[in-house]
């Protein structure tokens, strides 16, 4: 008996701090966790961080530049200063028309789409996966599409409306800075709403057929289902692909640089086609990344507004929200 | 010329191309013999170039390479990207210290990086002392602070292409010389409906090329000697006004229009008269357009109040970074491009599209055999540097990029702004670069 005793006390007595961290749950979990951790701090957090040093530096491409405080976003200005950047503050104005525009017709679209494609329709998977191609199609190649079909000259819109005899002069589609603007929103529309139509799709049918049912046999009308059944039940779906569809949006570049490169005169420069300019082209690494650093507030912003406006749970389930 | 297609200029390149490729070997070996430059023992040079006009340009191009690694023993691997990503790959490399050990880009690019580019003033001495002397746009785009950090090895001309019926059914027997003269002339092509038209949108190529010789003829600068921004004057007003009586007279859209847009409306017979390199003449031969490539000629820009050529012509310095191991195999290999032997069938292939840097090649026969390439042998000799009259500096490569002057002219052709506005923006802009 004491011999069992002492073998049990000495058994006690090995169990150290190395063995009790071997199999506590949280440690290996960080280890688990340790290579995304790694990715995320490398290739997010990391160039993130050196974005923002640069913007208050003023670096050259070729050169690493000296640590010059603010200076930067002051050259950049407020808008309310007589001095500002007028470049600039024309491009967060366009940004803000873009997304602002953009996102909220996608969405209008899209979900229309989507509740389309809902129904019964005849060869519905096909009519599903064509609905697909312009998300499929590259950037940059539909991008070249709506270049021929914005061109000045050869429009093939301006030529059918001139041979239909409806108008007698080309439409100056990216020569005129409002027609610019609403040739590229539309273009970013086109390219944007399948992806909402796809991913809303998905979350209809999530849900559940009896509760239509059930409204049914209560006498609800269309609109009252909808409003009422749907829309909420959709609500979570709808705050992830908004964010998303707002910071795509928001960031957009390849399109705005294959059709118009900002022009003309800036009114089609969004924040990143500038910062873009202004790096890599005019080679001032510094003030590209001041204009760079400046959409992280408005990413955020955006961010914050379809994530919490979105994501309240009371809400979600027809309860108050207040 | 009977029939003339794509298919028979290229046979015709490839045969002109095999007769003096053992010609351009026998002058290598030669040449290696008395080299101003031993290169590095199995040395290999990496060059990263603007990617070609015309095929028969690369082609020959090539063949000189070719001669050399045969000469030298050192190979040369050449890579090509287009004009709008060379600037950020070579910044890349500069940056960096790693990647081609030569660049071969467009305008200012090596004053992006002065302190990154090799030394290369012996070399460009040896070549100017040899071949006739530099134009001043060549030595002005060549150094830096009394140093040579790259070799000017080309021009591309650009310049006024028109439809000669066009111009003489306005009343014109060619195109006028002074600035005012012009505007008449584009005005009589506009009342014909047979208008004019340059690039006003953001179009590296074309837009800063005719923007600029509008200011400069009038006398109007972004940046004096010193580097103070001057675009604030009343040349500049003088400017935006003749600009705007310009932009009146041509065809509806120029300000979306970005450097291919003119090229594909003269040649679709919708603008008789622009602002372009050789291309569009090149492709109407090359397409088989007798029409066009018959009715088309092409003049030097107009002489405005200032009562000399002032004209932007696109530059095409080479340079060697400093990071380079071969950096006796890179001067080597720029030495021998511009050898006469070398440099003379190049420039003929390249039809016109490149113009030279040294004075010694005015003679290349490619500018007397059609005398409608005449024109653009002067491009190198009627060019300021890109900078104006102010020393060229990365600061000045900026100010082109980020078309501030092309921005200034369209905000007050366009109305959205008023020539004072539209000042103002500019030099807001131009300070934030020269500060």
């Amino acid at each position: 008996m004491t011999d069992m005793a002492g073998r049990m006390a000495a058994a006690r007595r090995q169990t150290g701090f190395y063995d009790r961290l071997r199999v506590n749950k949280n440690w290996q979990g960080l280890w688990f966790m340790a290579p995304a951790a790694v990715i995320l701090l490398l290739f997010l957090a990391y160039p993130l961080g050196k974005g923002v040093w640069l913007s208050f530096t003023d670096a050259k491409i070729g050169r690493s530049g000296e640590f010059i405080g603010l200076e930067n976003y002051e050259w950049l200005g407020w808008p309310w200063w007589s001095d500002k950047d007028g470049v600039f503050w024309l491009s967060v104005f366009n940004t803000i028309v873009y997304t602002v525009v953009a996102s909220a017709v996608k969405f209008a679209v899209g979900l229309y789409l989507a509740l389309l494609l809902n129904e019964k329709i005849p060869f519905k998977a096909l009519v599903r996966s064509v609905v697909l191609i312009p998300f499929v199609v590259p950037t940059v190649l539909s991008a070249i599409a709506f270049w021929w079909i914005y061109d000045s000259q050869f429009s093939i819109i301006s030529w059918s409306l001139k041979n239909l005899g409806l108008i007698d002069q080309n439409i100056n589609f990216l020569g005129d800075p409002n027609n610019a603007r609403m040739s590229l929103i539309f273009a970013n529309i086109w390219r944007g709403v399948p992806f909402i139509a796809i991913t809303l799709l998905a979350g209809l049918q999530t849900v559940s057929p009896s509760l239509y049912e059930a409204a049914t046999l209560d006498g609800a009308t269309k609109w009252q289902i909808f409003r009422n059944i749907t829309f909420p039940l959709l609500t979570p779906i709808i705050a992830v692909v908004m964010t998303f569809s707002v910071l795509f949006t928001f960031t957009d570049f390849q399109l705005v640089w294959a059709l118009t490169r900002g022009g003309p005169v800036n009114a089609t420069h969004l924040m990143a086609t500038l910062s873009y300019q202004r790096a890599i082209l005019a080679g001032n690494l510094g003030e590209g990344a001041a204009i760079a650093t400046a959409m992280v507030p408005f990413l955020l912003l955006a961010i914050m507004v379809s994530w919490f406006g979105l994501q309240r749970r009371q809400w979600q389930q027809g309860g108050n929200d207040d | 010329m009977s029939h003339f297609n794509r298919r028979s200029v290229l046979k015709g390149g490839a045969t002109l191309g095999a007769l003096s490729a053992t010609g351009l070997l026998d002058f290598a070996k030669a040449w290696a013999q008395s080299l101003p430059y031993k290169p590095e023992a199995n040395a290999t040079i990496n060059l990263l170039r603007w990617k070609r006009f015309v095929e028969a340009e690369d082609a020959q191009f090539l063949k000189i390479v070719e001669a050399f690694t045969k000469a030298t023993g050192v190979k040369v691997n050449v890579s090509n990207e287009s004009f709008d990503d060379i600037q950020p790959k070579a910044s890349v490399a500069a940056n960096t210290g790693t990647g081609p050990d030569m660049v071969w880009g467009l305008h200012s690019l090596p004053h992006l990086f002065p302190d990154k580019c090799l030394d290369v003033t012996d070399l460009a001495d040896y070549l100017g002392k040899k071949h006739g002397g530099w134009v001043p746009a060549a030595v002005a785009t060549g150094t830096s602070k009394g140093k040579w950090i790259a070799i000017p090895v080309a021009f591309n001309g650009g310049y006024i292409n028109y439809r000669v019926a066009a111009v003489q059914k306005a009343g014109f027997k060619g195109v006028p010389g002074d600035t005012a003269g012009f505007l008449e002339l584009c005005k009589a092509l506009q009342k014909n409906n047979t208008p004019a038209g340059f690039a006003l949108g953001h179009a590296s190529g074309d837009g800063n090329g005719w923007i600029h010789w509008l200011l400069w003829s009038h006398g109007a600068y972004l940046i004096d000697k010193n580097e103070k921004v001057i675009i604030n004057s009343p040349e500049t007003i003088a400017a935006l006004e003749y600009g705007k009586k310009l932009y009146e007279t041509f065809i509806p859209g120029t300000a979306s229009w970005n450097d291919s847009s003119n090229n594909k409306a003269f040649l679709a017979g919708e603008l008789y008269l622009t602002a372009n390199g050789i291309s569009i003449y090149a492709a109407a031969k090359a397409q088989g357009m007798k029409a066009i490539a018959d009715d088309m000629d092409h003049a030097a820009w107009p002489v405005g109040p200032v009562g000399k050529p002032q004209e932007l012509q696109l530059c095409f310095p080479m340079l060697t970074f400093k990071f380079t191991k071969a950096p006796n195999a890179c001067k080597a290999f720029t030495a021998f491009l511009l050898e006469a032997d070398n440099y003379n069938p190049w420039l003929e292939a390249a039809a016109g599209y490149l113009t030279q840097p040294l004075n010694a090649f005015d003679n290349n026969p490619v500018w007397t055999k059609d005398p409608k390439n005449t024109v653009f042998r002067d491009a190198g000799k009627r060019t300021l540097p890109a900078s104006g009259i102010g020393p060229v500096t990365e600061k000045a490569a900026a100010a082109i990029s980020d078309f501030i002057v092309v921005d200034m002219v369209a905000n007050y052709c366009t109305g959205r702004e008023d020539a004072k506005g539209a000042v103002a923006i500019a030099e807001r802009q131009a300070k934030r670069l020269f500060r």
